[in-house]
């Protein structure tokens, strides 16, 4: 029975994040390819990037890019090539291209409108005049009385 | 037996909360203190009755009532207790009742602890409450109710996801929940208010509690999901831009926000109708969480719950609650008018400034998270957005955050002199760029990024410590001052540092950390940065519901040994997954961490190793910042808002 239950587990065990054996000689060369699959999204698993997934599919994309580099591809090149083959949605930084503008702009548009919105309010409470203050009602003034008569 | 009292139980508590949400606010409208007083007995009712409910769902865990069919798909007998217990609300339906029970929780406290609120007020706060009650009241029982039984019971379980199995991850869901959940007080204030149509300062110190309380909760339950992510998942990231965890981190950022602004609110009675906006979003940020993590509509590595039919529901509940809230605020919103009056350069601006930053980060964030379904649906785009994006998009504002953070804390009111606030600072700033230079000129060659975290982490933490100093003063007896600094101040300065301990943390680990792949032979040592590994022996053991796979591995440095680290690889057989157990030397310096592969076919193990500086910062300045937090809360100001008979001694210039 265990031997079954281990033979079960070995059978289960993950591929793994990046295997000793997909590993390249050159290490500058290594290195731009841990870099470079840190950015490309592993496609059947959950918002995992090829360089963390286990997933067989991150393992062939791995070892895919660095095909493709040993072949003499610029880094540019290598990245486009897959996604050439597997669409724009195995990228993990979404290329500033058409609407993307706007996902890239949000953030900067709306720190300019609401810089200006702040601006208006900051000067106008800048230039204003303290509002009076209002009387108190009836209900506050027993209120009132009650907390100071504690 | 028990399974069906808990059952009734919730049934009555929809009832309860259904009263308490009309009866009060009807008397509330007509000015009629008896129909008022409802709300008080039946939010302690609403409460104990989801309390005795979510207690009967336990037992049937506890038990492992295999009759349950939420207890077949989520327990396993074989299961440690903690688990068993755990695995209540490690799942989508026994979430939901924590969700409503802390909802419950909150009315009631509100109603205990609320004595000086007016009693118009309070009624429509509890009032307001309730209806989030009868929303997720309804939500369970129509919709994904935790107490439908087997016909026929099977033997044993299907055990819960391993991954969940997990001390961390066992707490992680109710602190993040008592976070979520405690921005619906926040939001029961702020549309009890519109109603109200007023809000003074008073208000301001009757929100800031609740939300500093739900912020606290939020920062344990964020710091406590990183910190398993990062020992459990086995590559030793700590944050991955996903889906569900932006959903936790937005309404973080904007109960920062609110926390900031309703201190304007209640100094300087100004900033009412943002800070009423903010209240609104922060809980609704809290339901988009809620609608993301359960719809499963993007999808994320949490999907362990998820379910898009149940996602409609939440969506209405969504749309109701921010929908109708918004609506409310746009009717009365010119109502609010602010009071105070200060310069262009004073603590009014530079909180302004403060939530600017967080609301637009928090924005972004939002962005990046919807944009993948906008693009598909509307741009026929299929296209992903993850950590590159969220790391170049958000960061700057974080770091201008921290820039700012020291110069507008140590701004006064109305009116400051920027050269003034600037001054006590200069040694701070010399000192935090020296830092940053230092951390420039060792690391030889690499980006920006860590030696700015250096900086931006000291500023803050020094320029926090200049800020204490200056509240001090000049002239002896300094000590005694210290001691007699209101609660809010160290809680302030706590939080402060915290952030930028947290902010160094992050930057120095994603940085500078060093990783190492490779073959190891039994017995033949190998190096990895400046330590030395040995791979003594791999064997094969049994844990309670699992079978592993452990590797003995010694750390040295210099010829001198440091630990042993025991990585694992375990194999769930019920739920036929694996999982890896990374083994982590920790240290204030550097955690060592070392996971273990697959045996290879020449002989020899996989080890994959890594070296990852400054990690532990991150949670070490999260606990202080929810430390802070605390400090704040526990405050006297507080506790005497909270009906403590004292006679005030004056509010504290914070």
């Amino acid at each position: 029975m265990k031997r079954l239950l281990l033979i079960l587990t070995l059978l289960a065990s993950p591929l793994w994040a990046v295997q000793p054996d997909e590993v390249l000689d050159d290490p500058a060369l290594e290195a731009r390819a841990r870099e470079l699959s840190q950015g490309l999204r592993c496609l059947v698993c959950r918002n995992e990037s090829i360089d963390e997934s286990n997933a067989s599919l991150a393992r062939d994309l791995r070892l895919l890019l660095r095909e493709r580099l040993v072949a003499g591809d610029s880094d540019e090149e290598a990245v486009d090539f897959i996604v050439g083959r597997y669409g724009e949605y195995v990228l993990l930084n979404p290329r500033a291209t058409g609407a993307n503008w706007l996902l890239w702009g949000a953030g900067p548009l709306m720190l300019l409108l609401a810089g200006g919105l702040g601006l208006v309010y900051l000067r106008g409470r800048a230039g204003g005049k303290a509002a009076t203050e209002a009387p108190l009602n009836a209900e506050e003034e027993a209120r009132l009385r009650d907390i100071l008569n504690r | 037996m028990i399974t069906e009292l808990g059952h009734f139980a919730l049934v009555l508590a929809f009832g309860v909360a259904l009263v308490q949400m009309v009866v009060p606010m009807w008397g509330a409208w007509r000015g009629r203190a008896s129909w008022m007083a409802v709300a008080e007995p039946a939010a302690g009712a609403q409460f104990a009755l989801i309390a005795l409910s979510f207690g009967a769902l336990m037992w049937a865990f506890i038990t492992s009532d295999f009759s349950l069919r939420l207890v077949v798909a989520n327990s396993h007998s074989a299961k440690p207790m903690l688990y068993k217990i755990s695995g209540t609300w490690g799942n989508h339906e026994g979430s939901m009742l924590l969700w409503v029970l802390i909802v419950a929780l909150f009315g009631a406290m509100a109603a205990w602890f609320g004595g000086n609120l007016p009693p118009r007020l309070r009624a429509r706060v509890l009032s307001v409450q309730a209806a989030i009650g009868v929303a997720f009241l309804a939500f369970i029982l129509f919709t994904s109710n935790p107490f439908l039984r087997m016909g026929t019971p099977p033997f044993d379980g299907q055990d819960l996801n391993p991954l969940l199995q997990d001390p961390g991850l066992a707490f992680h869901p109710p602190f993040l929940y008592l976070g979520y959940v405690g921005l619906s007080m926040s939001f029961s204030f702020a549309v009890a208010a519109l109603i109200e149509g007023r809000v003074d300062a008073a208000w301001g110190r009757w929100v800031r509690p609740w939300t500093l309380a739900a912020w606290v909760f939020l920062t344990i339950g964020i710091a406590l999901g990183s910190w398993w992510a990062y020992y459990e998942l086995g590559w030793g990231g700590f944050w991955f831009w996903d889906p569900v965890e932006n959903a936790s981190f937005m309404p973080w950022l904007l109960a920062a926000a609110l926390l900031h602004s309703a201190i304007v609110v209640e100094k300087r009675e100004s900033l009412k109708s943002w800070t009423i906006l903010l209240a609104i979003l922060a809980f609704g940020f809290s339901l988009i969480g809620t609608f993301i993590v359960r719809s499963g509509l993007l999808t994320s590595v949490h999907a362990f719950a998820n379910d898009p039919e149940r996602g409609v529901f939440i969506l209405a509940i969504l749309g109701f609650f921010t929908g109708g809230a918004l609506v409310l605020y746009s009717m009365r919103a010119s109502v609010l008018e602010a009071k105070g009056v200060f310069g262009l350069l004073s603590r009014e601006t530079a909180l302004v400034v403060n939530n600017l930053l967080l609301a637009v980060a928090c924005f972004v964030v939002f962005v990046g998270t919807m944009w993948p379904l906008v693009a598909e649906m509307f741009l026929d785009r299929k296209l992903s957005v993850g950590p590159p994006f969220f790391n170049a998009a958000f960061t700057p504002f974080m770091v201008a955050l921290g820039l700012i953070l020291p110069i507008g804390s140590a701004m006064p009111w109305k009116r400051a002199k920027i050269m003034r606030a600037l001054y006590p600072l200069r040694y701070a700033f010399v000192l935090a760029l020296a830092l940053g230079g230092l951390a420039f000129a060792m690391q030889s060659g690499r980006g920006l990024l860590g030696p700015i975290g250096m900086f931006l982490g000291a500023w803050l933490v020094m320029g926090t410590v200049v800020d204490l100093m200056q509240r001090l003063g000049r002239g002896p007896g300094k000590l005694r001052r210290l001691r007699r600094l209101p609660r809010a101040d160290w809680g302030k300065a706590t939080a402060h540092g915290g952030l930028g301990v947290t902010m160094a943390g992050i930057a120095g680990l994603m940085a500078w950390a060093v990783d190492d792949i490779r073959v190891a032979q039994i017995d033949t040592p190998f190096d990895v940065g400046s330590y030395t590994l040995t791979l003594n022996e791999v064997r094969e053991e049994r844990g309670p519901n699992y079978l592993t796979t452990i590797a003995e591995l010694t750390l040295a440095q210099d010829g001198a040994k440091i630990a042993t680290l025991r990585p694992e690889k375990r194999f769930y057989p019920v739920a036929q997954m694996p999982t890896t157990e990374a083994a982590i030397d920790y240290n204030l310096a550097r955690d060592v961490y070392v996971v273990i592969g697959d045996a290879q076919d020449g002989g020899g193990w996989a080890v994959r190793t890594y070296i990852k500086p400054m990690t532990n910062w991150i949670w070490i300045g999260c606990a202080l910042m929810a430390l802070g937090g605390l400090l704040s809360l526990s405050d006297r100001r507080f506790r005497v808002a909270a009906g403590a008979r004292k006679q005030p001694e004056g509010v504290p210039a914070e």
